[in-house]
């Protein structure tokens, strides 16, 4: 199968301290990339240079075999970021904040509400953010990866305040998403049930 | 030719490489701006005649002008520094950009200081909104806003094309703000005397005003090299090459 | 697949914008409040003799409004920088620059075009030249967009700073400089019954020129600050 994410000789720096160097990994249709290690050892910085918003000191991350930062747009259309904000604004309705997700130019495979549906908020469509538990602000900021579709989908901790049956929930979309030929990158500090076969690990801390 | 020209760039660009080649020259920038200085000096404040109509103080301008020059062209160095940065991202252009700012602003200040020194006599005050004056106050402040911008930012490299970012909007603004004082000053005509744009200067004026240029110059590529190769050690304290250079 | 396209996005965020202004309409006012107010300190200050003042009432004005504006400036992606919508602004598949630009007209129409209501009502109280009012609605209407263009430069550079107050001010003041000098000027030259066109005519050349120049660069900075 071919490689559709990869990084050639990646290094981090931040503040003078190398928190990894020239990282080789390649991931191809199907893969999950899990990024453990801990606290400050750069899982979020790997993951921001990945999405494109923070750049590597040195090294390339390559799209298709081709640097990010040329491919531009057409690899936007590829990615769905979920970081350690929401994303998702307090004073707006559910609706239309997914609505503002839309409006971003990547491809929209499904009805809101269909994706509200998914992530069990069906009917908090109309509710404003504000009044949403923590839980609850977590589970529309992940409709996001449905509400437009993107191969790459890029996670910093996306079970955050999530309870049991949420983790599941989302478990099992992952499990779909690399079935239908998709790529996952994401930090946990919480377990995950996964065919090990899809999962590559990576520990920075080591 | 060009590819000659790109592998020396990026070769300049490497701080090692940089840090030795600037030491490397210093000595003799700095014997080179000793001998300009002295003969600027001698023939401007010596040399030249008194002026019929401004007497011995028209001679402020032998410090004033190149101050003034300098402060325009340290701030165009730093917008080519600033698009350096965001092509290439060079890290020794970041350096060179952060370490020139203080240079010009002490120039630009030094403009204004002269500047009022020399109106006092011209003008009976040490302040007029002359076109002049004021441009180069105004500089100042774009200046200080970029020295600002980069010592609020903790990450340097951030810092850096911070920098990058706004010495460049300086740069298309400059001429704009330039041109608005200037039109600003023929409009609210001030007790301006027309002063060192003369229609035509004396020889034994005009070299001793382009040799103390010139030593400008070189002081500031001296002041720059030091700068940057201080900033460069501390940059780079946890490289190979910084370790090697302390040891030995 | 069905996709939005970019002048859908233009449109979409823009309306958004507004909205989340209108969800918050306490803070409208106060833009327009500190206008108001800056410009009643003057009287107050140098004495409130009618001719003094109508004199000075171009600049007392235009002054308030380069402050009233910088002022507001923060706001421009300040919530967006907090939430993480900013953050997904940029992975947009769009251009960012004409992204910001929506943002940038939507703080516009909400704190620098309400400033044209309340402008002739002070320029009443001021004693300005009757004959001059046209051409301030005008200056006002020409000039602000130029500040809040300029401005949304200061503020993607510093939005990451945790002081960011005052080195923004210390950023953009000098860039006002042209605006202020030739919108006062406009008038000044129309109270004292002269036409103003040449005036007129450089500040339709600055919006221009930071309607293009000042998206791209605001966009940069942002990256920047992000990261």
């Amino acid at each position: 199968m071919s490689v559709l994410l990869q990084t050639s000789d990646l290094t981090c720096v931040k503040d003078d301290r190398v928190l990894f160097e020239d990282l080789n990994l390649s991931l191809t249709a199907g893969q999950m990339l899990l990024v453990e290690g801990k606290n400050g050892s750069g899982k979020t910085s790997l993951l921001r240079i990945l999405t494109g918003l923070n750049l590597p000191e040195s090294g390339d991350v390559l799209w298709q075999g081709e640097p990010i930062s040329e491919v531009g747009p057409e690899y936007y259309e590829q990615v769905n970021y979920v970081g350690h904000h929401d994303g998702i604004k307090r004073d707006l309705t559910c609706l239309e904040n997914l609505r503002l997700v839309q409006a971003m130019g990547k491809p929209l495979p499904i009805d809101l509400d269909d994706a509200l549906d998914k992530v069990n908020l069906y009917r908090f469509g109309d509710n404003f953010v504000a009044t949403l538990s923590a839980g609850q602000k977590r589970r529309l900021a992940m409709a996001r990866l449905v509400v437009t579709e993107a191969r790459l989908w890029i996670m910093d901790e996306p079970f955050t305040s999530l309870d049991k049956a949420s983790m599941a929930m989302f478990q099992q979309m992952f499990e779909q998403h690399l079935n239908d030929g998709g790529l996952i990158v994401m930090t946990s500090h919480h377990d995950i049930e996964m065919p090990d076969s899809d999962v590559v690990r990576l520990n920075l801390s080591e | 030719m060009f590819k000659w020209f790109v592998k020396w760039f990026h070769r300049f660009g490497s701080p090692p490489y940089f840090y030795r080649l600037a030491g490397l020259w210093l000595p003799w920038l700095t014997g080179l701006f000793t001998i300009l200085v002295v003969a600027g000096l001698y023939g401007g404040l010596v040399l030249a005649p008194t002026d019929y109509q401004q007497g011995e103080s028209y001679r402020i301008i032998f410090v004033h002008v190149p101050a003034a020059w300098m402060s325009m062209f340290i701030y165009m160095v730093m917008a080519s520094c600033g698009i350096i940065i965001l092509v290439w991202r060079m890290k020794l252009a970041e350096v060179v950009l952060s370490c020139a700012a203080p240079i010009g602003a002490s120039f630009t200040f030094l403009a204004l200081v002269t500047g009022s020194l020399w109106g006092k006599p011209m003008w009976g005050t040490y302040w007029v909104w002359d076109a002049r004056l004021t441009s180069e106050l105004i500089l100042l402040f774009l200046y200080l806003g970029i020295m600002g911008l980069y010592g609020a930012i903790d990450d340097k490299r951030v810092a850096g094309r911070a920098v990058a970012i706004l010495a460049i909007v300086g740069m298309v603004n400059i001429p704009i703000i330039h041109y608005s004082v200037e039109w600003w000053n023929s409009l609210h005509q001030g007790p301006t005397v027309t002063k060192f744009d003369k229609p035509s200067i004396v020889w034994s004026m005009l070299w001793p005003l382009l040799t103390m240029a010139l030593a400008f110059k070189v002081y500031f590529v001296i002041s720059l090299f030091q700068r940057v190769r201080a900033e460069l050690l501390h940059r780079e304290r946890n490289t190979r090459w910084v370790e090697e250079l302390v040891k030995s | 697949m069905k996709r939005l396209s970019l002048s859908q996005a233009f449109w979409f965020l823009l309306r958004r914008d507004l909205l989340l202004a209108l969800r918050n309409r306490s803070e409208l006012a106060n833009p327009l409040l500190f206008f108001v107010l800056v410009i009643t300190l003057f009287p107050l200050a140098v004495g409130a003799e009618p001719n003094l003042l109508s004199r000075i009432a171009p600049g007392i004005i235009w002054v308030a409004a380069l402050l009233a504006s910088m002022l507001s400036l923060d706001g421009i992606f300040r919530s967006d920088f907090e939430d993480g919508t900013l953050e997904q602004m940029l992975l947009s598949a769009h251009p960012v620059p004409i992204l910001v630009l929506a943002k940038v007209t939507a703080h516009w129409l909400v704190t620098g075009l309400p400033l044209l209501l309340v402008a002739p009502l002070l320029a009443m109280m001021l004693g300005l030249d009757e004959d001059a009012y046209g051409i301030l609605l005008l200056t006002i209407l020409l000039g602000t967009p130029v500040l809040s263009l300029i401005g949304s430069i200061g503020v993607a550079l510093t939005i990451g700073l945790r002081k960011g107050g005052i080195i923004l001010s210390l950023l953009v003041l000098p860039l006002y400089v042209p605006v202020l000098i030739f919108s006062s000027s406009a008038i000044d030259v129309a109270a004292s019954g002269l036409p103003a066109t040449a005036q007129l005519s450089m500040m339709m050349a600055f919006l221009f020129l930071s309607l293009s120049l000042s998206p791209v660069a605001t966009a940069a900075a942002l990256k920047m600050s992000m990261s």
